[in-house]
């Protein structure tokens, strides 16, 4: 396996570790996953203990000036490795002015990403296949623009407050609500014409019983609201589109575009 | 989830309705009397009054008269409820305060009745967010007995000059000393502390002193952690009633102006502490 990579660009380099930051925000360990078009920075979290999960892919080509990879074997060429994003982003963050950034797969003692001089220290793992077929299975789910992020922040930041449990629901009218409940008090949040994504329904999924969903139909789910301000709070990227896929009771997944870069976001259900 | 929220033909049966184009002229002055978590509101034609107490010994009133709110509707003489006033900012404060320029949370504040909660209506760019808080019964508030009759010392002041004087107050000291008369030195702020005593003195032809009608001398000492909390309120405001009757009470009354230049005013009523001794 080989990996070498080159970044020359110095908005591209603080393009990337801009990315690398935001993601050492969301979880201290994730995988990173190298392909010839693309890396991927994927965390699979364990929904059974409310895990929160996470997907981010990057085109290689829209950062690195020189890329080469050679993965396990040309059936499967890729290359998976475990990386506490905290040590990338730090490691970065040192070698902003450098003319030209080196990122290699050596291997000294052990396997290492190596970052110009610097050695950030890595194991390996298992390839990780992320589970996405869980949206695809469930028929209920909503999928909606998002409200301006710095609303949304404000308001969880307030609702934080005042309890530790949130509702997200949406529908395909463009409405989405955010609800919290404790014995003091109740707050709800109406968002309105913001808008749904063309593939917005669950109708083409296995021929499921509701073809055409009655559009005022909220899909819901109670999440923690630390993970969704823990989401909000780690913005560092103005998204060209930011999106969300609500499947009722099950997994709020959120989705963030920029040009060359897509956040994924999945904050499981809670009862 | 259908919201009726502006419409005039609503049939709801609510005993006071208080509207506001910019919640910040509500939320400003309830800050200043945040220091316990339960008010008590009192809603009359003239409008509504916000009280906090601690100990019964102090107790914070906020008043904001009915003409400060684009819509003040009230169907009884006297509507009475508490509420958990963290709980309130919280809610008013939701879109997260801004403090930007044209940019305001407008409020309709909704009541029933007994045993119904609070409802608040707040919208800011199209957003709306209903908030529904509980209700307890109201407490009693102590009553002062504060009336003008027996005041025997007051002047007024600008609330520059006090500003600085309370945030440089010796937190040791365990009192807060307050001497008013009609000779030297008029008016005067002291502490005790751990580093010594200090005083801060206000000459009657001071600038800052815009009314001085002492008539006799007086000196009485306050519970510090009763008083502190009365800064924030000075804070808020440009000018500061300081009175004083024959029991030793004090009443302290600020003139606060909210962002529209509106007046509205915040009351603090404090017992003299125990081991007083009157000169």
């Amino acid at each position: 396996m080989k990996f070498r990579g080159k970044i020359i660009d110095v908005a591209c380099l603080n393009h990337f570790t801009r990315v690398v930051t935001t993601i050492s925000k969301l979880t201290k360990i994730c995988v990173l996953r190298l392909t010839p078009d693309n890396l991927f920075f994927v965390l699979s979290g364990k929904v059974a203990n409310g895990g929160v999960s996470m997907w981010c892919e990057l085109s290689q080509a829209n950062f690195f000036d020189e890329y080469q990879m050679e993965g396990v074997s040309s059936e499967d060429n890729e290359i998976c490795l475990e990386v506490t994003p905290e040590n990338l982003s730090r490691a970065l963050k040192t070698v902003q002015n450098a003319k030209a950034v080196k990122l290699k797969l050596t291997k000294k003692h052990c396997p290492c990403l190596t970052i110009a001089a610097e050695l950030v220290r890595l194991t390996w793992s298992q390839t990780v296949l992320f589970i996405l077929h869980l949206l695809t299975r469930v028929s209920s789910q909503v999928s909606i623009y998002l409200p301006p992020l710095k609303t949304m922040k404000n308001v969880v930041d307030r609702m934080k407050n005042l309890s530790n449990f949130l509702v997200m629901e949406a529908n395909l009218n463009g409405e989405m609500n955010l609800k919290i409940e404790t014995d003091l008090v109740s707050v709800t949040t109406h968002f309105k014409d913001l808008g749904n994504p063309p593939w917005g329904d669950d109708a083409s999924q296995d021929g499921g019983p509701s073809q055409s969903r009655d559009p005022e139909d909220m899909a819901q789910a109670r999440v923690d609201i630390r993970k969704l301000q823990q989401f909000l709070m780690g913005q560092q990227v103005n998204p060209s589109k930011a999106m969300c896929n609500i499947v009722h009771e099950r997994v709020v997944h959120l989705i963030l575009l920029h040009e060359d870069v897509s956040l994924q976001y999945f904050i499981p259900a809670v009862a | 989830m259908p919201l009726s929220t502006q419409s005039q033909a609503d049939d709801e049966p609510y005993v006071l309705v208080a509207s506001l184009d910019n919640a910040r002229n509500l939320s400003n002055i309830l800050k200043s009397i945040t220091f316990k978590d339960h008010a008590i509101f009192s809603a009359t034609p003239n409008g509504l009054k916000v009280t906090v107490e601690d100990s019964k010994c102090m107790q914070a009133n906020a008043f904001i008269q009915a003409d400060i709110f684009q819509e003040f509707t009230i169907k009884e003489d006297l509507v009475g409820f508490q509420v958990n006033l963290t709980v309130l900012l919280d809610c008013l404060n939701i879109f997260g305060g801004s403090t930007v320029q044209g940019v305001s949370t407008a409020l309709r504040m909704c009541y029933r009745g007994y045993g119904y909660p609070l409802t608040l209506f707040l919208e800011e760019g199209g957003v709306v967010t209903v908030c529904k808080i509980n209700t307890q019964e109201p407490e009693e508030p102590v009553d002062f007995d504060f009336c003008s009759n027996n005041v025997t010392n007051k002047v007024i002041l600008l609330s520059e000059s006090l500003k600085e004087a309370f945030s440089e107050l010796d937190m040791t000291s365990e009192v807060l000393q307050i001497t008013m008369s009609p000779s030297q030195p008029y008016f005067r702020l002291s502490t005790f502390g751990n580093s010594g005593n200090a005083h801060y003195d206000y000459p009657k032809d001071s600038e800052m002193m815009e009314l001085f009608r002492c008539t006799t001398t007086q000196t009485n000492r306050y519970k510090m952690s009763l008083l502190k909390p009365s800064t924030k309120a000075l804070a808020l405001s440009c000018k500061v009633s300081v009175r004083t009757d024959s029991r030793g009470f004090l009443s302290l009354q600020y003139l606060v102006r909210n962002d529209d230049g509106q007046i509205c005013f915040v009351e603090y009523y404090c017992c003299p502490d125990e081991e007083v001794e009157e000169e």
